[in-house]
């Protein structure tokens, strides 16, 4: 390809469609090159879709995007082998559009997000894998496609080629990610009647459930399960940190740990007669604040799960991929406008917008979130049997009386944890969430 | 807690284009795993059970059932022996739903 471009973006997921629609709704000449055969069949995700983060790019989303349902009840439970306890949040103001959140099945969300990509005016290139970026000393020119003659060139590249990360890698701009820094997660998809999902979750049409799960079912690993409802099927996933798959004592594999998390007494039930028709593996980058790779230089920027922006407390990571994209475009556009040139100068406003939004705040606070929870795994392992034994205890009536139970509790408590690792943990919470 | 689970029939329920003869993914150096590497975690750590450990203490790859996932080259940090690509444009896992 002879053409020239303002900006090739790399990757057509939410970070890099986010950025490639907002560059050509600008009047940039934007060039973009997907690996898959269409925008979505590389891509994986739970999926929750965040509103306000698309609505920032395209305020009208709700009228086209294909959306399974908005969700209207939060759970989060805890799990013991066979029991669990469990807070639900549910509130009828999540039924009052426009709504906050919504299933998303990602195949089909991004390519919607892809064709107003093109309507803006973009380039797209599917089933073209991007080998390499091409440097003239410290400047990023252009990308060397798989494709015959395929260097291309432009005055930025944005790197929105996921959370592998694998052009800045090879660049040299970062390195190899560790395996403390990532989470590995599996899922399935199981399509049942539309009726099944709404008697088994006490929701009406197009309302929506989900739920989020910690403890035993993750084998003594750091991890959460997850199970959302989508129009007539459900997802169920289960991820785990890729360093305690691969120091699994009892070399657990990821599809155990979502077998046995399918079989729990307390969700069996939920997906009984689903009809498995996709398995998926991902990895979520999970670092936060001290993960984040320097994400610009001379003529590129990184956006999206490739420069790690995932708050991995709050399950939220295509929300930061867009205001990401987003942010990156705008970075670009500006420098056009200046005429200053795309070097790292000018840049630099990318990384100055970042930590402005939500996105750096978020990460910072919760910057030491990530190493609490990997030194200390009582939160995955200990703490959801006690707290399940704790309510079984008090529950169960068997003609002990109350005090006895508390004391009984508590014992197990300080045999457990001791009083000392009780209050640290609170402390090392506290510290880590404040 | 591994034995009871077929990964293969998972991913039956899966498209894919197979690159023939082009895997997108090499062990560097096959004797390492035998020689060198105690764990052999990828046999169990690999979401679709593309490494299998065999008999003779090596291990074998075949990419054809790939998620593209990325955890291979990850956890091999001490030997750094996996050689990853993505598949060519257009071939490897074709997710329907993702």
């Amino acid at each position: 390809m002879n053409e020239r471009f303002d900006a090739i973006v790399v990757g057509a997921g939410p970070a890099g469609n986010a950025a490639a629609y907002t560059m050509a709704s600008a009047g940039l000449k934007v060039l973009q090159i997907e690996r898959g055969e269409y925008p979505g069949s590389k891509n994986v995700q739970g999926a929750i879709l965040y509103s306000d983060a698309l609505e920032k790019i395209i305020p009208d989303f709700r009228d086209d995007a294909p959306l399974e349902r908005h969700i209207i009840e939060q759970r989060m439970w805890v799990l013991d082998d066979e029991s669990f306890v469990g807070t639900h949040f549910r509130s009828d103001d999540y039924n009052k559009p426009p709504y906050n959140r919504y299933t998303i099945i990602r195949a089909q969300f991004d390519k919607w997000f892809s064709s107003k990509v093109r309507e803006a005016g973009a380039l797209l290139i599917c089933e073209t894998t991007v080998s390499e970026l091409l440097v003239d000393g410290n400047r990023v020119v252009g990308v060397r496609c798989d494709r015959e003659g395929g260097d291309i060139f432009a005055d930025v590249v944005i790197l929105a080629d996921g959370v592998n990360s694998t052009l800045a890698r090879k660049a040299g701009f970062h390195a190899e990610i560790s395996p403390g820094n990532v989470a590995l997660a599996v899922k399935e998809i199981l399509f049942m009647p539309q009726e099944a999902i709404e008697a088994r979750f006490n929701i009406t049409e197009d309302e929506g459930v989900v739920i989020e799960a910690i403890g035993k079912i993750t084998d003594g690993m750091m991890g959460t399960g997850f199970l959302y409802t989508n129009k007539d099927s459900l997802t169920i996933g289960i991820g785990c940190m890729l360093a305690d798959f691969k120091g699994s004592p009892n070399r657990t594999s990821p599809y155990a740990v979502l077998e046995r998390m399918k079989k729990h007494p307390a969700i069996a039930p939920m997906i009984a007669g689903g009809e498995m028709k996709e398995y998926c593996a991902h990895l979520i980058p999970e670092g936060g604040f001290y993960a984040v790779p320097r994400v610009f230089g001379d003529g590129w920027m990184i956006v999206g799960d490739s420069g790690g922006f995932v708050n991995s407390v709050h399950r939220e990571g295509s929300n930061l991929a867009m205001t990401t994209g987003r942010l990156a475009a705008e970075t670009a556009i500006a420098a056009k406008e200046a005429g200053k040139g795309f070097g790292a100068a000018s840049l630099k406003a990318y990384k100055a917008a970042l930590d402005e939004s939500f996105v750096m705040k978020d990460l910072h606070k919760y910057r030491d979130m990530p190493d609490v929870f990997h030194r200390n795994n009582q939160f995955f392992t200990t703490y959801p049997e006690l707290v399940n034994r704790a309510a079984k205890t008090m529950i169960t009536v068997d003609g002990v009386d109350k005090k006895t139970k508390e004391r009984e509790i508590f014992g197990d408590f300080r045999q457990k944890r001791s009083l000392v690792g009780l209050m640290g943990d609170a402390f090392k919470l506290w510290r880590a969430f404040r | 807690m591994n034995a009871a689970v077929n990964v293969e029939e998972k991913l039956f329920q899966n498209r894919y284009r197979v690159d023939a003869g082009r895997p997108h993914i090499r062990i560097k150096q096959p004797d390492l795993c035998r020689t060198e590497c105690g764990t052999q975690s990828c046999t169990y750590v690999c979401p679709a059970s593309c490494y299998k450990a065999e008999g003779n203490g090596s291990v074998t790859l075949i990419t054809d059932g790939c998620l593209e996932c990325g955890s291979c080259r990850i956890i091999c940090n001490e030997h750094a022996n996996v050689a990853w690509e993505y598949p060519r444009g257009g071939y490897g896992v074709l997710f329907k739903f993702g």
